[in-house]
């Protein structure tokens, strides 16, 4: 017996740093898959980056003519435009809506309504992105021309609609996590302090839980920018820059996904179209790099 | 261990593999034939012609069972791509081979590609069903689609559209990279003119149409075999105030209607027997009755 338990343990001492090695693996592996993908991007679209693309122009132009054959114009600013317009107009209608919803599921309804709500807003995430687009494609069109009286309806709003509501289920079942992290005693305090419910949230929950709903909104934010098939089909992907949300606008995702398919690999165009993957790519490290500096702020406040 | 564990997935892999054929061998002897071996064909290219080329492969099937047909779309250039690999015998073009790719594929491939005409498909302008617009000349189409143009509003054609709200023309048009943008561009354009920046471009013939159907703003070109009752389709005068013809077989065929293209294919060389019996088969009443069915215009009406 003895003998047995001394073989584990043996055992145990050589198996202990291949597994804290696997381990480490897997912990590093993530940096090695982005740098992965980045230098794979980019070299993909070096060649035209360094020879002859001309990157003021294809930061500050509008002109996206990429397959002219008189004269080839590879300017982004329009679909860069068009990404962050209908990004914005996403959230200003899903982060009301979700951080609402998360509250009232953690906070104010009955147990058996909770379940019934979670359940379908987890069912409103798993619809595919190209069935929202094809709602937006087909009835919300109708219904922007009737109630706006606009001449079409795949525009900025339809978009940004469509988005909002692909981005609120992430938003509420993360927030609703995180006001849930708030411990009970919390809200124990406030109440016997003589607080109101809504006391107790806007005083006390929010302000603890904030960390958590902001990375809530920040990842319905990633969600949105991301976001590919659906825009493509609801915004109407117009080389437009965008005046208001009844425009038609463009985005860098749609451009990507509508245009490799059939641009020859190797060419101008292909190059272009992986210089964009390479801005999106940079656009969104930006994001993750505020929000940490934020959080950090937040956190060194309190 | 590991050889034993390899040698018994290799084994099960060769069981499948080999079941897999016997059953294909059992169809094929059923068929007067009686060959043991399928003869397959592949054939790929053109998405305006995918779904011709799968109504052939589909009634052929019942001609000849022992010849199998496999399609896939992917646009006309991937399937001149796969033509210059050799990974098709048989590419689908909405367009004809440019004199560099014809000389790639010979390159390439040791033998230069052979051309078919197979039917021809009119390019319809479509608008919606109150529009009562009924005529539009190619340089009024250029004015609306071309940079540069200043057609922009509906009473600038000279008619009430007294279903669009703000009077405005909507432009539908295709993503840069399908053959009909292309050829629409060739056709109303010229060659060295680009498109104006803002039209809506979506990624399928069919989309246009819907959107077309549910846009009383809207103008768009299509297949003409996408027609549905709840578009219109726009007679066409080359020069205006010349004579204007709807797109019809015959217009098509006299060439009254102006924007028309042949549809192509393209075999390596001279076509092996199996191959040049389907071409034969496809140039047939039967095989040219498809053509008509799926909404193209038959070749040899002359």
């Amino acid at each position: 017996m003895k003998i047995i338990t001394n073989v584990f343990h043996q055992l145990g001492r050589w198996c202990e740093p291949v597994i804290e090695g696997i381990i480490r693996l897997c912990g590093i592996s993530a940096i090695i898959f982005v740098f992965g993908i980045f230098f794979f991007v980019f070299r993909e679209g070096m060649g035209f980056f360094f020879g002859g693309l001309d990157i003021v122009e294809f930061l500050t132009s509008p002109e996206w003519y990429p397959t002219s054959v008189s004269n080839k114009r590879y300017g982004v600013l329009a679909l860069v435009a068009g990404t962050f317009s209908v990004t914005a107009l996403a959230m200003v209608l899903a982060v009301p809506f979700g951080l609402g919803a998360a509250i009232f599921v953690s906070e104010f309804c009955g147990p058996k309504l909770k379940e019934t709500l979670k359940i379908v807003i987890e069912l409103l995430a798993a619809i595919p992105s190209v069935v929202w687009g094809f709602i937006g494609l087909t009835v919300m069109n109708a219904l922007i021309i009737k109630i706006f009286k606009v001449p079409i309806g795949l525009t900025m709003l339809n978009g940004g609609i469509i988005l909002s509501l692909m981005s609120v289920p992430i938003i509420v079942s993360i927030g609703e996590d995180a006001l849930k992290a708030v411990p009970d005693s919390y809200r124990e305090a406030a109440e016997a302090l003589g607080a109101t419910r809504w006391q107790v949230v806007y005083r006390v929950l929010l302000p603890t839980a904030k960390n958590g709903l902001l990375a809530a909104v920040l990842l319905g934010v990633g969600r949105a920018v991301g976001e590919t098939m659906a825009v493509l089909m609801t915004t109407g992907h117009a080389v437009n820059m965008p005046l208001g949300p009844f425009d038609s606008v463009r985005t860098l995702t749609a451009t990507i996904a509508a245009e490799l398919g059939e641009a020859a690999v190797g060419s101008d165009h292909y190059r272009v179209l992986f210089i964009i993957g390479v801005l999106l790519f940079s656009i969104t490290f930006i994001v993750n790099f505020v929000t940490d500096l934020v959080i950090k702020g937040i956190r060194e406040k309190a | 261990m590991f050889n034993r564990v390899l040698c018994v997935i290799v084994m099960v892999a060769f069981c499948l593999f080999t079941n897999g054929c016997s059953k294909k061998d059992e169809t094929g002897e059923k068929s007067e034939t009686d060959k043991a071996e399928k003869h397959v064909i592949q054939n790929a290219g053109s998405d305006t012609m995918v779904n011709l080329a799968q109504a052939w492969a589909e009634a052929y099937a019942s001609v000849e069972p022992s010849i199998s047909i496999e399609v896939s779309g992917g646009g006309s250039g991937t399937g001149i791509a796969a033509l210059t690999s050799g990974t098709v015998d048989i590419a689908n073009c909405s367009r004809q081979m440019e004199l560099a790719e014809s000389e790639r594929v010979k390159q390439n491939t040791g033998e230069s590609p052979k051309e078919f005409i197979v039917g021809y498909d009119a390019l319809a302008v479509y608008v919606h069903k109150d529009n009562p617009l009924a005529e539009i000349s190619i340089d009024q189409l250029a004015n609306i689609y071309g940079e540069g143009g200043d057609i922009t509003e509906w009473s600038q054609l000279g008619i009430d559209n007294s279903e669009c709200v703000n009077d405005e023309i909507i432009r539908v048009s295709r993503q840069s990279n399908s053959g009909t943008f292309v050829y629409f561009r060739e056709a109303i354009l010229g060659k060295n003119r680009d498109y104006k920046l803002g039209s809506r471009d979506l990624h399928g013939s069919k989309d246009v149409v819907e959107l077309v159907a549910h846009t009383p703003c809207a103008i768009g070109y299509s297949g003409m075999g996408y027609a549905t009752p709840e578009v219109k389709m726009l007679k066409i005068a080359k020069n205006a105030g010349d004579a204007s013809y709807g797109p019809t077989a015959q217009g098509v065929l006299d060439g009254t209607y102006p924007i028309a293209r042949p549809l192509y294919m393209y075999s390596l060389g001279t076509p092996e027997p199996q191959e040049q019996s389907y071409l034969d088969w496809i140039f047939s009443p039967a095989g040219q009755g498809i053509v008509e069915t799926t909404g193209y215009v038959p070749v040899g009406q002359q």
